[in-house]
């Protein structure tokens, strides 16, 4: 052994002799343990804290209504901002994908008198589609004009009988061979045109459900025909489902080259673009560089907002209105419950200097006083917070919203008003710890 | 000369001054000298003003001596933390108030539990010797009642049975029957006397000359100073 080691367990261990030597000699002599310590569970546990506190507070009910009634307003309106942003946010997100916001218009500018029904300034080239589909985000693109049939009229079959009554027919439009996956149609029955029966003007037409109901075309597959004036055109499909330009259902739709070549149709009038999410502000700026390179501002384009400005200003409007008015709630409620709990203070003289003479230590005395306020704040921020929630989901059912509500968040702003509880309480529990038993005793419970 | 050689003294008081810093200073004790023996039963008489509630706060631990020294159980308690005495005073000494400071919206056996939960008394002990405390003081089918709903002689019934439940060494009294009539106070005296012949040390302040002298041992307060009846 070594004389470190040695030196070490000397005074790691002192001892038994030193030990009894030691005692008789000891200075500061104190007299035998005053108090045998008690068992930890048969003191004043959180257990007893807890049933003395809801007692304390159990007594007022209709105080404790007001008391809580500031936390509750300030939770609520929290609970409902956050509810609400967080809901508007989640619609904003559905609208997103929606179609409103996958779809770009592209329409001639007109040259604007004060009723805006000017002539157009420019017109859309034939081969827009082409141009706006090499840009990044364009899905699909798809001209549509409507055609003047110079009176000739719509028929399924080529009878002229004066005697018919005279009925105007379905309208007659004109598309490119994009048409359809530009503005989301469907076909039900047959085929769209191509870009072979536009360049060839051949002489086929697709139908709009309403339209094919109205002329009694059901099937394509025996290669029906409808008149227009005399001429015959094939009916190659039937088309259903659009989600822009739902006019096309009613109508007949030639190609574009056919229309140009049977009905000397000038341009068209619309150009309809399917873009990817969140491309609505870039190609609505691109698009009318691309068919007009000198001129862009002769088009009117009606593109979507890009969706996180949307979602930005729709949530930052709802946060700083509702957020002050519950912060400002919030404080309120934290000054009432400092209020009562002062009063109840002043109140239980009597029994805090009673608890006191019965064994009570200061930090017995204060931790019931916090517990109680901290159990009206956690009561304030739980009804609180279902009010909030009630209030998002109900105002989601009018406004035919989803609310989206984080569980969590709820959680928190009810534990937030614990937290209220504990700063509030904080004052009033200490001035009751500091109350002399005698003084207190005096007084009556 | 203290604990082990006088083991069945409870109480000593040494040459104890308590003085209340004025202006005016008002010395309520003035150099009190008193051994109190387990089993006693002491009544103090005075007049008004005189120091008996003062007195009987220091015995309880709820004030200190200016000046002197209070031994309970032969254990100096002006060298003890604010901690230590509140524990002490839990377990050792029971309080009888005149006014009974009863907890107005507690049961009656709320209001004697109260007492166990500062005292360490074991928890599984509580609620029968809450019972039994009640039931000796002739309150077993009063369990249920609020404070408010008892007569003036039960409600000092429940607060004697909540000063005994966590078996103290001392049961100080200021003036119990101040606030009964004659026949409830002889049946309140009666039970503390009952209390002492189970060997409870036994503290009564009293004005009432025909409560003092049941006791075996009396003394008297006249401006701070002690002189002994008997
Ligand atoms: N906190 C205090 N500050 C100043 N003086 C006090 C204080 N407490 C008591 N005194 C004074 O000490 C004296 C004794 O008071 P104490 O309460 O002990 O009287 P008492 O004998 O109990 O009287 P009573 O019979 O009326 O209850 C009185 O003169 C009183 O004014
Ligand atoms: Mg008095």
């Amino acid at each position: 052994m070594t004389r470190a080691a040695l030196w070490r367990t000397s005074t790691w261990r002192t001892p038994t002799w030193l030990g009894r030597l030691k005692k008789p000699f000891g200075k500061a002599e104190r007299p035998p343990r005053p108090v045998n310590p008690v068992k930890r569970a048969d003191r004043f546990t959180v257990q007893d804290l807890m049933v003395e506190a809801s007692h304390g507070i159990g007594g007022h009910t209709g105080r404790l209504v007001m008391t809580t009634m500031g936390t509750v307003l300030g939770i609520a309106s929290l609970v409902v901002t956050i509810g609400f942003a967080q809901t508007a946010a989640g619609q904003i997100a559905r609208q997103f994908d929606s179609v409103s916001a996958t779809q770009v218009l592209v329409q001639p500018g007109k040259a604007g008198n004060m009723f805006g029904s000017g002539t157009p300034k420019t017109s859309l080239p034939w081969d827009a589609p082409e141009r706006v589909e090499r840009l990044a985000g364009v899905e699909k693109a798809g001209l549509v004009g409507q055609v003047d049939a110079a009176g000739a009229r719509i028929t399924a079959v080529p009878v002229n009988d004066p005697s018919a009554p005279q009925s105007a027919g379905p309208p007659l439009l004109a598309g490119s061979a994009g048409l359809l996956d530009a503005v989301r149609g469907s076909v039900v029955t047959g085929r769209f045109f191509d870009a072979g029966h536009d360049a060839r003007a051949d002489r086929v037409v697709v139908l709009g459900t309403r339209a094919a109901e109205e002329l009694g075309v059901n099937r394509v597959d025996r290669q029906p025909a409808i008149f227009i004036g005399d001429r015959a055109y094939t009916v190659i499909g039937i088309i259903d489902g659009v989600q822009r330009r739902t006019d096309m259902l009613d109508a007949v739709i030639l190609p574009s080259g056919t229309a140009r070549a049977d009905f000397g149709m000038g341009s068209a009038q619309e150009l309809h673009v399917r873009i990817a999410i969140g491309a609505g502000s870039v190609v609505g700026k691109q698009a009318p560089i691309a068919l007009d390179p000198n001129t862009p501002d002769n088009f009117d384009v009606i593109a979507p907002q890009s969706g996180s400005e949307l979602q930005q200003s729709v949530q930052a409007d709802v946060n700083i209105v509702f957020l002050v008015l519950g912060l400002i709630a919030l404080l309120a409620g934290g000054l009432g419950i400092a209020n009562v709990t002062l009063l109840s203070v002043s109140e239980r003289v009597g029994e805090i200097g009673l608890r006191r003479a019965l064994g009570a230590t200061r930090r017995e005395i204060r931790a019931q006083f916090t517990v109680e306020s901290v159990v009206i704040g956690l009561l304030g921020g739980l009804i609180g917070a279902a009010l909030g929630v009630f209030a998002v989901v109900g105002v989601s059912l009018v406004q035919q919203w989803t609310p989206i509500i984080d569980l969590p968040m709820v959680l928190g702003c009810a534990v937030l008003g614990a937290v209220v509880g504990l700063i509030a309480g904080a004052y009033p529990a200490a001035k009751a710890s500091k109350i002399e038993p005698i003084s207190a005793l005096r007084q009556g419970v | 000369m203290t604990d082990s050689q006088r083991p069945d003294t409870v109480v000593e008081l040494i040459d104890v001054t308590r003085s209340f810093p004025g202006p005016p200073e008002v010395q309520a004790l003035k150099g009190v000298n008193l051994a109190i023996n387990r089993g006693d039963y002491l009544s103090i008489v005075g007049p008004s003003g005189s120091g008996k509630s003062t007195l009987l706060n220091v015995l309880g631990l709820l004030d200190r001596p200016s000046v002197g020294e209070f031994l309970l159980d032969g254990v100096r308690t002006g060298a003890l933390s604010e901690e230590e005495r509140a524990a002490l005073r839990g377990r050792s000494i029971g309080f009888v108030f005149q006014s009974f400071h009863l907890l107005p919206r507690r049961t009656v056996l709320d209001n004697v539990l109260i007492s166990t939960l500062y005292s360490g008394v074991p928890r599984a002990e509580r609620m029968p010797r809450a019972r039994a405390a009640l039931d000796r003081v002739g309150l077993g089918h009063r369990l249920g009642f609020l404070p408010t709903t008892l007569s003036g002689g039960e409600r000092q019934r429940v607060a004697i049975a909540r000063a005994v439940i966590a078996q103290p060494r001392l049961l100080l009294a200021d003036e119990p029957t101040g606030n009964l009539d004659a026949q409830t106070s002889r049946e309140v005296m009666d039970l503390f006397e009952e209390l002492n012949a189970d060997g409870l040390t036994l503290v009564v302040i009293t004005h009432d000359s025909a409560v003092a002298e049941r006791a075996r041992r009396g003394i008297r307060i006249d401006d701070g100073r002690v002189s002994v009846l008997r």
